[in-house]
């Protein structure tokens, strides 16, 4: 399929297939096994300016945007999720502070997050507030010039390893919702600890902590956008990030496709390679179609970020439920062409079912998803009718 | 410090094709790489760039393609490309262009350290980088794995590897060094440097724009004759005898004795 990258976008595109089969590839078992940061490929990615593609220009990035965000994930995701998520939960982070940031924080940050010398993360989820994200209970009381953080962020990705963070935290409880705020929190500001890392399933690659939050003191200049304006800052920021999810997704569908036609002509049974058989044949055909169809929508979505268009929601959450759910079907369908040896640590596949898991939880489970998308649906149908 | 580096594009395939007339490399509808060994030279060139100051020169010889071989270089931090690329070059043996470089790298001027791989991986003689070196009136040290100084007086001390250990050099710059790949790990390419890469200027001279004696470069100026180039014959028949040592080696001696070999009866 030729989707019509630039000469930029391919070179992006070239370059971090070269990084993810040159470097990736050959730590990531070991990665999946200890379950350690990859600072080792983050250093990779910096030099190479990977991590420049998605920042304007003005602030020492390449002025790209999420479609170049998201063919770097892409191509890191096909040697390995999680550390590819390592890369892209800094994008998460960044997002906030492009979208939101004032000037002077823009300056202070992009330039560094551009040059990969620092990485970003975003802090919402609790562990009573994940996909019911106005139940959040981090408080950030005004005192004089300041804000006192107190709470507890739960399963922060890049947790302990970013050096900047957007944290959402009630300003004022009274409001609900629009009592939140966005606010940025840099590492070894004290009063900011981290908890628990946690033992994941898969995207072991890249590490997940608890952010615990005790008198903690910031100015009230580090807020990002205005007060009160913290879910706004959390939704724009999701709707710009989820094609990611989608390009991580995509990249272990298509790992977990290529290997499993790869596999499929060295297996032999009856006699013959198990390619030759129309039941796994069917299985590939479908396989194949669906990263296909899910590629063209992640591109879709990112492209229509890229376009400044007001409205990309549904277009975003429509990119993350069908590549992830594309991703948990086809590493399935992977392990099942593999047969007994897909179950197996030894055999490539059952690590990428493993990662494509999560791909329909975070960032918004694939139900809030959907509702998202239905809930765009019924309100353009209601102002069609007005 | 004023540093270049010879590399040679050579094609990305074992699958190379031979043309039956001239014998030699067939290298269009190849895909071509910078040879391997040259990636290591390369890298040590942008790093003594990046401790000592200074500028780094890529030079190739070669068809107009080459002009890829040279932007990938540029892409990696290289200052300057030069492609020397003319007809008349065409043909060359490693004599020839051992000459023809030589004469290019004196016409850049003032060099302090000429780096090259130790070999390419298509012709593997080994021979341009020491041939560059006589032809210049240089010293040379071959299969380098490690510059391990340089002095303000001009004292380079460098190991070079051997098959069980390493020689310890001392030469004065300037200098042409040969590197193994035990060197460095070379650095892959960045975004901004392959944008600068596609803009660079290549700078291109023939025959005319440097100082030469035709007699001495291309077809003409190779002694080498190339009669044939084969696949030997893979060596068939063999037997592997497994098991217990002991074992194995006396059965390996009965057959051998069988054989009529002229072993000893030693103890068994």
């Amino acid at each position: 399929m030729n989707y019509f990258l630039t000469e930029e976008q391919q070179m992006i595109k070239d370059l971090a297939a070269k990084i993810a089969k040159e470097k990736v590839e050959p730590v990531a078992l070991e990665y999946d096994e200890k379950g350690t940061f990859p600072w080792d490929i983050v250093e990779v990615l910096a030099k190479s300016d990977l991590f420049r593609v998605f920042i304007p220009e003005e602030y020492d990035g390449l002025g790209g945007g999420i479609m170049e965000m998201s063919l770097v994930v892409e191509e890191l995701s096909k040697a390995c999720g999680g550390i590819a998520l390592a890369y892209a939960a800094s994008g998460l982070g960044t997002i906030p502070i492009i979208l939101f940031g004032s000037e002077e924080q823009k300056k202070r940050y992009l330039p560094r997050l551009a040059a990969g010398e620092i990485l970003a993360a975003f802090a919402l989820t609790e562990p009573d507030a994940g996909s019911d994200a106005a139940a959040v209970k981090t408080r950030a009381v005004a005192d004089g010039e300041e804000y006192v953080i107190n709470g507890t962020k739960q399963w922060i990705t890049n947790g302990g390893e970013a050096s900047i963070y957007t944290v959402i935290a009630l300003t004022d409880p009274t409001r609900g919702p629009r009592g939140a705020s966005a606010v940025l929190v840099e590492k070894d500001t004290p009063g900011f600890d981290f908890g628990k890392k946690e033992d994941k399933m898969g995207i072991r690659g890249s590490v997940t902590r608890e952010l615990i939050f005790t008198d903690c003191r910031v100015p009230k200049s580090n807020i990002l956008g205005r007060e009160g304006g913290g879910f706004l800052v959390a939704m724009k920021t999701f709707d710009q990030s989820r094609p990611g999810v989608a390009a991580q997704a995509l990249g272990i569908a298509q790992s977990a496709l290529d290997k499993a036609v790869a596999y499929s002509q060295e297996r032999k049974q009856f006699g013959k390679p198990v390619s030759s058989f129309q039941g796994v044949q069917f299985m590939l055909a479908d396989m194949a179609t669906q990263v296909e169809a899910a590629r063209a929508l992640t591109y879709a979505a990112a492209r229509t970020i890229d376009s400044g268009a007001r409205n990309v929601s549904r277009i975003s959450a429509m990119a993350k439920v069908f590549a992830s759910d594309t991703a948990m079907k086809v590493t399935t369908d992977a392990v099942q062409v593999y047969g007994g040896y897909g179950y197996m640590k030894e055999y490539p596949v059952e690590k990428l079912m493993r990662d494509a898991k999560i791909t329909q939880i975070y960032e918004g489970t694939n139900q809030i998803q959907r509702e998202v998308i239905a809930l765009q649906l019924i309100k353009e149908s209601l102002q069609r009718k007005e | 410090m004023k540093i270049a580096v010879c590399i040679k594009q050579v094609p990305d395939t074992t699958n190379v094709r031979i043309n039956p007339e001239t014998n030699t490399l067939m290298r269009e509808g190849v895909e071509s790489i910078i040879n391997p060994f040259d990636m290591y030279a390369l890298e040590e060139g942008l790093r003594l760039k990046e401790k000592h100051g200074g500028t780094v020169t890529a030079v190739s010889m070669g068809p107009p393609q080459v002009e890829n071989a040279l932007r990938e270089a540029i892409s990696l931090g290289v200052d300057e490309a030069i492609l020397l690329s003319d007809r008349a070059f065409a043909g060359a043996d490693t004599l020839a262009t051992a000459y023809t470089l030589a004469r290019a790298l004196r016409k850049i001027g003032k060099v302090d350290i000429i780096l090259m791989g130790r070999q390419a991986i298509d012709g593997d003689t080994g021979q341009v980088g020491p041939g560059v070196a006589e032809n210049m009136g240089l010293p040379h040290v071959t299969e380098i794995r490690k510059i391990e100084s340089i002095d303000e007086d001009g004292t380079i001390v460098v190991e070079r590897l051997l098959d069980d250990g390493y020689l310890r050099l001392k030469s004065k710059l300037p200098v042409l060094l040969t590197v193994v790949k035990e060197i460095n790990e070379p650095r892959l390419p960045s975004l901004k440097g392959k944008m600068a890469a596609k803009k660079a200027e290549i700078t291109c001279w023939n025959h005319e724009d440097i100082e030469l004696d035709m007699q001495r470069i291309g077809l003409t100026g190779s002694p080498t004759q190339v009669m044939r180039i084969f696949t030997p014959p893979k060596p068939s028949g063999g037997k592997i005898f497994e098991g217990d040592v002991q074992q194995a080696v006396s059965e390996l001696l009965k057959e051998l004795r069988a054989a009529g070999a002229p072993i000893g009866q030693g103890k068994e």
